[in-house]
């Protein structure tokens, strides 16, 4: 009863303290304390509502629970972070994205191959691309280069669409500009059109970073070494031992949360001149 | 449409070439293998022919997924456990129920947003990080946690395709719905209209490109979720119990028909929704 | 021109339809404040004409705001009816016309005009009596059931007018609404909206930066200059109230242009 109070009188402080800060202008620091203390409200009814119904470790531990276990493992989930993050999705999210883009500056080059590929890359964009991960794993074997492979299918054509969309976004006018100039192909392209197609690259990229976290812990649940993210999700899971899935999930989440961060800053730094970043 | 029919179909022809030229690639060694172990001498054209017909080929050649498909739809009855299109429509009703739930409980969550500060303030940066969350490994665990208070069947998969479907709903329509311009809002202050007024009349007629654009990727997502969500359950039903099933089994042939038949699943619900939208947008005139 | 800002209103406050007194108005921004509207005064008495000019900046848009309760003055007082700005919102005592139509796409012209009609609960007879009269008045009858996308720019102007018309508010507030517009079809609705204004007896406040449109207009021109924004000039016109179009090649409409030009002049000197 008492942990029930407390998770409501979480809450009902939380959302108080929140209404009183957005009531004032907006600036940068409460757009960072409101979400926070939303979070930090959301942590405590979540620990309020755990211990005051008794609910059982096995269907939601608390996330005191899940905090020691992670302090606990760190060992482990390092070990799995190498495995399923830097082997399987980096590696994959690289190649995947790199062959996209060089792929998206072929197509570009032939009108043809632009307006037969773009529908088709539309159209695979859209299909639950992650059933291939049985396959590749078949393929590639267990180890981290089938992950690999199931993240450079995923992000593959996500990046190819947004980047030949990209390329083909500067304006008629610009690129007659460039003509008069008597720039060719080559000049073009790295002075007009890549710079052009920045945001939808960097579109691309944000994207292909969510989906590649994904596909490598997915695509441990069709078979893996006795490590990885998603093979301790899915051991776990069987255990029941939900804390460590927990656990999994924080740094899934601080990872995905991270990386696409990564991603957005060098969109900011890169595209500093396009209007969706100009709000400063 | 005409214009690109062309290069379309060439892309596509293209495609079917590579994969039954990797099919021969692929497939070659255990060709090899047979022919050693038989003591046969293979010439190129009884390389090809075996390795288009092998039971459990590396790559199934498109014929043999074709083969499989007709003869796991057409020929066998509907109600049997190895009916494709009963595997298929075990997912496509969780797909769908999750969707139906999760575009209902998006479009109330932006409503909110959209009208209460605090709730914009709160709420939309999880929204968004939420976004950059691999969503899907919680999966196995949702359903073995939801399994365990006596949940089961479709409720789960459709729990996680509504939470997968929800939040492309919810960052579209937040963005739909704050659409208008400043100049139309002050249009309906001139005119004192209520807030409800406003919102049926303005921010929803207007927030319906975006909505249909949000539709189409939570629809998708829906299937993803409800294809990853059949997984944990030990290969019973569905899809994504085929794939599952054939990859524990070695059935290549059944993987990639399944695989197929959630591709064509894909493309024919967002092709209905594409549908839908421009239907609707024309007769709005926003199309 | 000093003596503009303090220039009295030479209509008896009572019967003045807007009467705005040392209106005050300070956006803050992250380079400081911007007072758009500074020590403005003015009157506009029932039936009157009155158009707004001055550059960018000037604050023409912001005062017309003001008076639409869309804006906050920091300062002084404006009453509309001789009631508050918002009290004479929300008793829906003008139409106000923007410089864009802004007509909803997924509506008919007359599904349109009817828009503000349904919000203010009008019954249904009376919606499509008052949509027939004012597609009418700006010479829309017939286009009733066409959608805006099927109709010219300054068609669907007309419609937006029609629009702020139908629901028989006394003052029309309008923010340059044909600047988007040629200046043939421009000329042309400058005609008939002098018609408008003829027929209905409604006060109008008329925002706009063409000199001619202004002088041709209006019954009182009040020129303003920026930073701040204040009120340089108020010209009392004394052209006729019937105004044909070639009345702009007469000595007296050139006259009053260029002391409005003068007026333009010597506020954009005071900087």
């Amino acid at each position: 009863m008492m942990w029930l109070v407390f998770a409501f009188g979480a809450w009902a402080l939380g959302w108080w303290v929140n209404a009183r800060l957005a009531a004032l202008p907006r600036t940068r620091v409460t757009g960072l304390v409101v979400p926070l203390i939303f979070g930090l409200t959301l942590i405590a009814i979540w620990e309020g509502v755990v211990r005051g119904f008794d609910i059982s470790a096995v269907l939601l531990p608390a996330p005191s629970m899940i905090a020691a276990r992670f302090a606990a493992s760190t060992a482990i989930l390092w070990e799995d972070f190498v495995q399923t993050v830097i082997k399987g999705a980096l590696t994959g999210y690289v190649s995947g994205c790199g062959a996209a883009f060089l792929v998206a500056i072929l197509v570009d080059r032939f009108d043809f191959l632009r307006r037969g590929l773009l529908p088709v890359g539309n159209f695979v964009a859209a299909l639950p691309v992650i059933g291939m991960a049985p396959i590749l794993v078949m393929w590639f074997g267990f180890d981290w280069q089938s992950k690999a492979a199931v993240v450079v299918v995923m992000v593959f054509f996500p990046m190819l669409v947004n980047t030949v969309q990209g390329l083909a976004d500067s304006s008629a006018m610009q690129r007659d500009l460039m003509r008069t100039y008597a720039a060719g192909y080559w000049t073009t392209l790295l002075k007009l059109r890549l710079p052009a197609a920045m945001p939808f690259i960097f579109n691309g990229l944000k994207i292909a970073s969510t989906l590649a976290l994904i596909g490598a812990i997915v695509a441990e649940f069709f078979g893996s070494p006795i490590r990885g993210m998603g093979f301790r999700i899915s051991t776990s899971v069987g255990q029941l031992a939900l804390d460590l899935v927990w656990a999994e999930i924080v740094v899934a989440a601080l990872v995905g949360s991270a990386f696409y961060g990564i991603v957005a800053l060098i969109e900011r730094m890169v595209t500093f001149w396009h209007p969706s970043q100009r709000h400063l | 449409m005409s214009r690109n029919t062309l290069p379309v179909l060439t892309v596509v022809l293209a495609i079917f070439l590579l994969w039954y030229i990797a099919a021969i690639f692929l497939n070659a060694a255990w060709a090899h293998d047979k022919a050693t172990r038989s003591g046969e001498v293979l010439t190129t054209q009884t390389l090809v022919a075996d390795t288009w017909s092998q039971e459990k080929p590396k790559l199934p050649a498109p014929h043999q997924v074709g083969a499989e498909i007709w003869k796991t739809t057409v020929e066998k009855k509907i109600t049997s456990k190895r009916s494709l299109i009963y595997h298929s429509w075990v997912t496509l009703s969780a797909t769908l129920i999750g969707f139906a739930l999760g575009t209902g409980l998006g479009i109330a969550l932006a409503v909110g947003i959209v009208y209460n500060r605090t709730m914009d303030m709160s709420v939309m940066p999880w929204v968004i990080a939420s976004q950059t969350i691999p969503i899907l490994a919680i999966a196995p665990m949702i359903i073995v946690v939801l399994n365990a208070v006596g949940i089961s069947g479709l409720l789960p998969k459709a729990m996680i395709s509504m939470y997968l479907s929800f939040f492309p709903v919810v960052v579209g329509m937040v963005k739909g719905l704050r659409s208008p311009d400043a100049m139309q809002l002050d249009q309906m202050r001139t005119w004192n209209a209520s807030a409800t007024q406003t919102f049926w009349r303005l921010r929803l007629p207007c927030s319906m490109p975006f909505l249909f654009t949000s539709l189409k990727i939570a629809m998708a997502a829906s299937l993803v979720g409800a294809i990853v969500g059949e997984l944990p359950t030990g290969a019973v039903a569905g899809l994504g119990a085929r794939l599952l099933a054939g990859s524990y089994y070695g059935q290549t042939i059944q993987i990639w028909s399944a695989l197929i038949m959630a591709a064509a699943l894909a493309a024919a619900l967002v092709a209905l929704i594409g549908f839908v939208q421009r239907m609707t947008l024309k007769r709005m005139g926003m199309a | 021109m000093q003596e503009a800002a303090v220039q009295m209103p030479d209509t008896v406050p009572g019967q003045s339809v807007i009467s705005a007194h040392h209106l005050d108005l300070t956006f803050q921004t992250n380079d400081g404040p911007v007072h758009a509207l500074k020590d403005v005064s003015l009157d506009i008495a029932k039936g009157e004409f009155v158009s707004f000019i001055g550059p960018s900046g000037c604050g023409k848009t912001t005062f017309l705001r003001c008076m639409a309760d869309l804006e906050h003055p920091t300062g002084g007082e404006i009453t509309v009816n001789g009631v508050s700005p918002e009290e004479a919102r929300r008793s829906r005592a003008y139409g106000y016309v923007f410089q864009a139509a802004g007509l909803y796409p997924w509506r008919t012209i007359g599904g349109n005009v009817r828009l503000p009609l349904e919000i203010m609960g009008y019954s249904k007879a009376e919606q499509a009596e008052r949509v027939a009269r004012v597609l009418e008045l700006v010479e829309l009858a017939g286009f009733e059931n066409k959608f805006p996308w099927q109709l010219s720019g300054g068609m669907q102007q007309r419609a937006s007018i029609a629009r702020a018309l139908a629901f028989d508010a006394d003052i029309l507030l309008m923010d340059e609404p044909f600047g988007a517009l040629d200046e043939i079809v421009r000329d042309h609705l400058n005609e008939q909206l002098l018609k408008l204004w003829a027929r209905t007896q409604k006060t109008i406040a008329f925002v706009t930066h063409s000199i001619p449109e202004a002088v041709y207009l209006s019954t009182k021109i009040v020129v303003m200059s920026p930073r701040p924004g204040r009120i340089t000039d108020v010209i009392d016109s004394p052209l006729p109230p019937d105004r044909p179009l070639d009345i702009r090649d007469t000595p007296a409409f050139l006259e009053v242009a260029h002391r409005v030009r003068e007026g333009l002049r010597a506020g954009h000197g005071d900087e």
